[in-house]
């Protein structure tokens, strides 16, 4: 029965027939245009973009937004992605390096037998099971379908449970009234904060600001994408190549990968 | 009886009439002198997301469905969009900059101020919009530039 009921776009159709497609896709993103108001115009005219999502859509769990970061290509001196997503979320400091907010940094790491050494970004991880999110206790501290790590503000209380079970030492707490902040990234006295994988931007099909800047200005270690997804980019790579999670012992199952660790 | 009934219906009438007429003296009179008013800054757009009554009763409800849309599951109209408010009810200070909302000038603190009402909204948010960038600022964020005209037709 489910035979005879494929969907009539069905690519194995008889009737299929590639000119009335391009005509009908045609019409679509010329609709698109046409109709101006935002959420058309940016659901439809961007087709080939599996990633896309209209703003009116809620984010799914089909997608998994993952970073593979290859140390091969990252330079111990280069801090552009620190700098870029300081930029980015309006970080400033206040000259107390002991709590200032720190979403990203780079660590040195080095092996004590053989003296070699690596500097690898380190940021949230965004893991598929967040102890930041277990030992929260308002539920402020939660992982988004699409398997970003976020803290709600609106319900964080401030007690920093979260930043004690991280393993990653990703988080930060907020000790001073700020002022000013940039409109896409809300951030205040008395909660905690960490890596948002840039969230404003990904809705927005773009780019997390350290990767754009580690690829203009640094030495393009670093790769985002949907694990989800094994036509991506970064998908095919974790499948080809050896890549190694920090910490994978814990079976947190973070989303960023390294290489050349 | 019928003649002393509509007699009593006309003596309601005039007596709402008049009750009415003098609630409206009293308005304009308080409006003219004596009480004090707020006074609510013009936004920038022809007209609000929703009238103006509706706005005055209900934006806070919008504010906060919005906000957990966003939030937690990632919506990013603009309609409703905290941003978009701050962006287009944004009022000059003194050398033409946009006062924060520690002024008492800031269009939510204006009525806030007058119904004393302390919100928080301000502590995380910016309650202006970025300098030297005003809306293309916000553009820049949410990447499709030409949903510019989105909040201000609806």
């Amino acid at each position: 029965m489910n035979m005879n009921r494929k969907p009539k776009d069905s690519k194995t159709s008889a009737d299929f027939n590639p000119a009335r497609r391009s005509f009908l896709g045609a019409m679509a993103t010329a609709a698109g245009v046409t109709l101006a108001p935002g959420v058309i115009l940016y659901g439809i005219s961007k087709p080939s973009t599996s990633s896309a999502k209209p703003l009116d859509a809620a984010v799914s769990n089909e997608v998994r937004w993952g970073m593979l970061i290859d140390l091969g290509r990252c330079d111990s001196g280069c801090d552009e992605c620190v700098s870029a997503c300081a930029k980015e979320n309006g970080l400033r400091g206040f000259d107390r390096p002991e709590t200032d907010a720190q979403w990203i940094r780079k660590v040195a790491v080095k092996d004590p037998q053989t003296g070699a050494s690596k500097s690898l970004p380190v940021m949230c991880q965004h893991c598929e099971n967040p102890p930041c999110v277990d030992v929260c206790p308002t539920g402020a501290s939660f992982k988004r379908a699409d398997g970003i790590v976020l803290v709600n503000k609106h319900t964080c209380i401030g007690c920093r449970y979260c930043m004690m079970a991280c393993p990653y030492k990703a988080r930060s707490f907020i000790h001073e009234t700020l002022e000013d902040q940039k409109a896409h990234a809300p951030r205040g006295k008395g909660t905690v904060e960490s890596c948002t994988l840039c969230v404003h931007r990904v809705d927005a099909d773009r780019l997390p600001a350290c990767v754009e800047a580690c690829s203009d200005k640094g030495g393009g270690a670093m790769l985002f994408g949907d694990l989800n997804d094994p036509g991506s980019e970064i998908s095919k790579r974790v499948a080809t190549y050896a890549t190694q999670q920090i910490r994978a012992d814990l079976g947190l199952n973070p989303g960023v990968r390294y290489r050349n660790l | 009886m019928i003649v002393h009934r509509t007699a009593t219906r006309m003596i309601a009438v005039a007596l709402v009439f008049i009750t009415g007429l003098a609630t409206a003296a009293l308005a304009a009179e308080a409006e003219s002198s004596g009480v004090p008013m707020p006074v609510i800054p013009m936004g920038m757009g022809d007209s609000c997301v929703e009238d103006t009554d509706f706005m005055r009763r209900n934006h806070m409800d919008m504010l906060k469905h919005q906000r957990d849309e966003t939030t937690l599951r990632g919506v990013r109209t603009r309609q409703y969009s905290l941003v978009e408010c701050i962006n287009c009810h944004v009022v000059s200070g003194p050398g033409s900059e946009a006062v924060s909302a520690s002024d008492p000038q800031h269009f939510c603190r204006a009525c806030h101020d007058y119904a004393a009402i302390n919100i928080d909204c301000f502590q995380c948010h910016a309650s202006r919009p970025e300098t030297g960038a005003s809306t293309a600022g916000h553009a820049a964020g949410f990447a499709a530039p030409a949903a510019d005209g989105v909040s201000g037709d609806q």
